[in-house]
């Protein structure tokens, strides 16, 4: 028996063996229908058995499996594949494999015709962080004044606002969390642009569109900005500055389990200081004092989900006179008191996989106490004849209530489509007292009701469109709008894309021109954008062409010895095309940008007699900002130079019946080089418990002559130039904060 | 004699397939780990990184094929971006550092938080942070520094939170408070403790022995 216990152990042996040696071989090609794909996993599902794709895209393995099988082919950026395979223990499986895009949104195109966007999770672009807007040298800390280097917007230094290709500041309207927000600026004076109200600390995320904006926002002929707040600050911290300006002090607390912060800050602004080193044009009986509080909270509602408050609080005001263009010898005295308060509650959820939903509401509430009128050198009130009008008061109190609600449904990949309403309710009460007591009084109340939807549409990875409309709804002029926007972006290479935008856009008239006797309609504009962009890792580079086209612009007459709005008949176009360069790269540690603006522009709107250039548009603009840090000494270097070419100025008269140009001409070119310096001695120590920053920044370095434009007296006999309170203006700064930082505290527990 | 060796056979092939599950499981993680030591490119990197993939895959309820997952994804996508640290990297960190995110997620699912899985989640937000430094350093460094407390909280003797510090302290400027000489001695002190760290079996996490060996040489 003994050769048949061998023989046994032997067929045992070859059972095994063969068991072993059963096995089949999958080979082929992995391509994307054109090209091989590297380092795709193939893989026998529910065994270890795969493989991974070489350099010429092929793979092959070997398995002794038997039986019916799912081969799956995965890689990041394309569709899984599978298919059910047989295997029968023996030969060769040649199996080529050809993979689908998945269309991601890291991969995809961007929507960008018109654009500037920031934000973390899409592509950064041509951003502009807190930091850059602090680092801006001739921004002045204000996120307006660093939008103003970029193409599109003018350099109008006599009014606050954005004045964006040809357009008004009253057609660029401001967002935040999706809501409209009124009074974004500090009150100004006369030919004196008011601040920006909020600190660029308190956004995130940044769009500032020039041109052909989302269905979502309306009620902007020109531009829209919109502006998304932080969420949960990192730790607790406290903070508190100094400056030439003021002091300020805030605190935020961060729960411990990372889900709730509260804060609050205050904020006490003195110009006195300020003005009693840098001579201005004005005499102040009192310089500029401003209040100002903030409050916010957060909280995490789900994984997802948040809520967000931003609450505000601010008293502002000033009083001074000036010569008297009118009358020599005698002064012009302007005073504001204010008092705005905003508050801002914003929900975001999602709701199921497919699902998400945006809710924003908003109220402010917006008081002006002015005081105008002429003094004699004894600083005496007068009231001089024929120039009666010049002493009044206004008293102007306005609230504000917007609703807005978007829902998000995902499509097919990330295709995905919005949809939603708005609400925007005003009252508006003035009450205008002239020199002789008498009064008048106003009363504005208007409601905009919106509906809009807009779709992504991602074709492919290269392809995509957006297409949307909106719908509006206005109580006072009792009038709806239907306005269809869409854009185009085409991938051109792995850094460059075009994108072309075109969009109809209403808005309402101007509320200082009403009420007005007449029936007025929605003013209209059309834009046209086209666009090449080449972002690289450090680099990026954006032209842009525009054709803007308006209609219906408001045209205003004089009723009752007052600048009203009487008819729809105003027009004009705006065209014009925009460079931009941004380059971290070239030049070690220095972060500099260009940008150009050529803009040709025409209208025949307000109290115009005719289609000219307008006031506020100049042909060549240009900005370049440049920034470098030195690591060595911790400094930041920031320099900015600003340029426009000459803008128009004119003397519109009324000659009873109708108005004329009685004068007009150019001014000179506007430059403007800037200068700061920001000083971290404690940079780069990351167990810091305080972080500092010391500033010097110089406005208008070279203490250049600019002039804004021309004014002229009532009369009309006399000139004189519009310009800055002061040339050159110095800021000096100290700011500390002060980390609470529970990890830390965590890591000296165990330590001590 | 004949019915002997057929139940014996019949015994032998019954046992051999009973441990056929563990120790085949054993031995492919085995051979996987121990391409570890020879990886040196990102395609290594996601070679391994797939094999180990297919063993999660079949597996389902064994943590450790999705920890190496993790870890995998994180090399190979810091490996991506060779010298271009400070660009913007975004769509190569972030799908590595989201597949990455996932399959810890999973592994800590069927095990739990242990030291090393805070290890491979500090790496995951040192990758993402790469994808945008300047944007990002400023939330995910503290972060970092979280997680790796974590892991020293779990176990302070795991040589790789010294090696990670290290790394840290050894890549960061001097004016951001980096330094080589303190990069060195936690580069030694992980060493050391390699001497005496025993891996709970030899498939659990015992990977760095070779990167402080670099590092190391650097200073010679």
């Amino acid at each position: 028996m003994k050769p048949s216990i061998q023989s046994l152990f032997f067929i045992l042996l070859i059972c095994i063996s063969d068991f072993l040696s059963a096995q089949t071989t999958i080979a082929g090609k992995i391509t994307d229908k054109k090209n091989p794909l590297i380092g795709v996993s193939i893989t026998l599902k529910d065994t270890y058995d795969g493989a991974t794709s070489d350099s010429s895209g092929k793979y092959s393995f070997k398995t002794s499996e038997k039986g019916e099988f799912i081969l799956t082919a995965t890689s990041v950026g394309y569709r899984p594949f599978e298919q059910t395979i047989r295997l029968e223990g023996k030969g060769i499986l040649t199996i080529d494999i050809v993979l689908k895009e998945e269309i991601t949104e890291l991969s995809a195109v961007v929507i960008s015709a018109g654009t500037f966007e920031a934000s973390d999770r899409k592509r950064a672009g041509v951003v502009l962080t807190p930091i850059d807007i602090v680092t801006t040298a001739s921004a002045n800390g204000d996120v307006t004044g660093a939008l103003k280097t970029l193409p599109g917007a003018q350099q109008v230094g006599e009014s606050e606002g954005l004045f964006v290709r040809g357009g008004t500041a009253a057609e660029t309207k401001i967002f935040i969390d999706g809501t409209l927000v009124n009074n974004f600026f500090q009150g100004g004076a006369p030919n004196i642009a008011g601040y920006g109200r909020f600190s660029p600390f308190l956004f995130k995320g940044t769009v500032f569109s020039t041109g052909g904006y989302s269905a979502l926002y309306g009620q902007a002929l020109s531009s829209a900005l919109i502006l998304e707040s932080i969420d949960l600050p990192e730790r607790t911290s406290a903070s508190f500055g100094l400056s030439v300006l003021g002091v300020n002090g805030g605190y935020q607390e961060l729960s411990k389990n990372k889900k709730f912060s509260w804060g609050g800050a205050y904020s006490y602004t003195n110009l006195g200081l300020a003005f009693a080193v840098i001579k201005q044009k004005q005499d102040y009986s009192k310089v500029p004092v401003i209040h100002n509080g903030d409050f916010n909270f957060r909280f995490k509602t789900s994984a997802t989900g948040m809520i967000k408050y931003y609450g505000y609080f601010a008293k502002n005001s000033f009083d001074f006179t000036e010569k008297s263009i009118d009358s020599l010898g005698y002064f012009d005295r302007f005073g504001l008191k204010n008092f705005n308060t905003y508050h801002n509650i914003a929900w975001k959820e999602s709701l199921g996989k497919k699902w998400k939903m945006n809710v924003g509401l908003s109220y402010a509430l917006n008081q002006d106490d002015i005081k105008s009128g002429m003094k004699d050198a004894n600083n005496n009130e007068v009231i001089l004849s024929g120039l009666e009008f010049k002493t009044f008061n206004i008293d102007a109190d306005a609230n504000y209530y917007n609703a807005k609600l978007v829902l998000e449904r995902r499509l097919k990949g990330i295709s995905a489509i919005r949809f939603g309403g708005e609400y925007n309710y005003i009252d508006e009460k003035s009450i205008f007292t002239i020199y002789n007591g008498q009064q008048f009084s106003a009363r504005l109340k208007e409601n905009i009701k919106s509906l809009f939807a807009e779709s992504d549409i991602y074709l492919t990875n290269k392809l995509a469109a957006k297409i949307g409309g909106r719908f509006e709804k206005s109580s006072m002029l009792d009038k709806t709008n239907i306005a269809p926007r869409f854009s185009l972006a085409y991938k051109l290479s792995k850094y460059a894309q075009a994108s072309l935008a075109y969009g109809i856009f209403y808005q309402n008239p101007e509320r200082k021109y009403l009420p007005s006797p007449d029936n007025l309609i929605f003013m209209k504009a059309t834009h046209y954008v086209a666009q090449y962009m080449k972002l690289t890792a450090l680099r990026t580079f954006r032209a842009e062409i525009f054709y803007k086209k308006y209609e219906d612009l408001v045209k205003t007459g004089i009723t009752s010895g007052r600048e009203v709005a009487i008819n729809n008949d105003g027009f004009g176009d705006a065209k014009g095309f925009e460079f931009f360069w941004r380059d971290k790269k070239t030049i070690k540690n220095v972060d500099y940008w260009i940008s150009y603006s050529y803009l040709d522009t025409k209208r025949d709107f307000l109290n115009f007699p005719y289609a000219t250039k307008p006031n506020f548009a100049a042909t060549h603009t240009a900005s370049v900002v440049m920034k470098k840090f030195v690591q060595a000494w911790k400094m930041q270097f920031n320099g900015a130079y600003n340029y426009a070419s000459g803008r128009p100025y004119y003397n519109i008269r009324y000659d009873g019946s109708k108005y004329y140009f009685a004068d007009m001409g150019e001014t000179q070119d506007y430059h403007n080089f800037s200068i700061s310096f920001n000083y971290l001695p404690k940079i780069g120590k990351p167990d810091a418990k305080s972080f500092v920053v010391y500033v010097l920044q110089v406005n208008n370095a070279f203490n250049m002559k600019q002039v804004y434009g021309y004014e002229y007296s009532y009369n009309g006999f006399r000139k004189e130039q519009i310009v800055p309170p002061s040339r050159m203006f110095v800021y000096i700064g100290a700011f500390f904060s002060f980390g609470i930082d529970r990890t830390e505290n965590a890591v000296n527990d165990r330590l001590f | 004699m004949k019915k002997t060796i057929l139940i014996l056979s019949a015994i032998f092939v019954a046992s051999f397939s009973f441990a056929q599950m563990p120790d085949k499981f054993v031995k492919a993680m085995g051979a996987n780990i121990a391409r570890i030591d020879t990886a040196k490119t990102a395609q290594d990197w996601i070679d391994i990184t797939a094999a180990f993939e297919r063993i999660a895959e079949a597996e389902k309820n064994q943590w450790l094929p999705y920890y190496y997952v993790a870890l995998g994804n994180v090399m190979s996508g810091t490996m991506s971006l060779g010298d271009n640290m400070y660009g913007n990297n975004m769509d190569k960190t972030d799908p590595k550092a989201d597949a990455a995110e996932k399959a810890l997620n999973k592994a800590i699912s069927l095990s739990k938080e242990t030291s090393e899985t805070w290890v491979v989640k500090k790496m995951i937000i040192s990758l993402r942070m790469l994808g945008d430094v300047m944007s990002r350093a400023m939330s995910a460094m503290p972060e970092a520094t979280a997680a790796l407390d974590n892991a020293k909280k779990l176990d302070a003797n795991n040589p790789r939170i010294y090696i990670l510090e290290g790394q840290d302290k050894y890549y960061t400027p001097e004016q951001y408070g980096g330094s080589k000489d303190e990069a060195k001695v936690l580069f030694e002190k992980a060493q050391k403790l390699f001497e005496t760290f025993k891996p709970e079996t030899s498939i659990h996490p015992n990977w760095g022995k070779n990167q402080i060996g670099y590092f190391l040489s650097l200073y010679k």
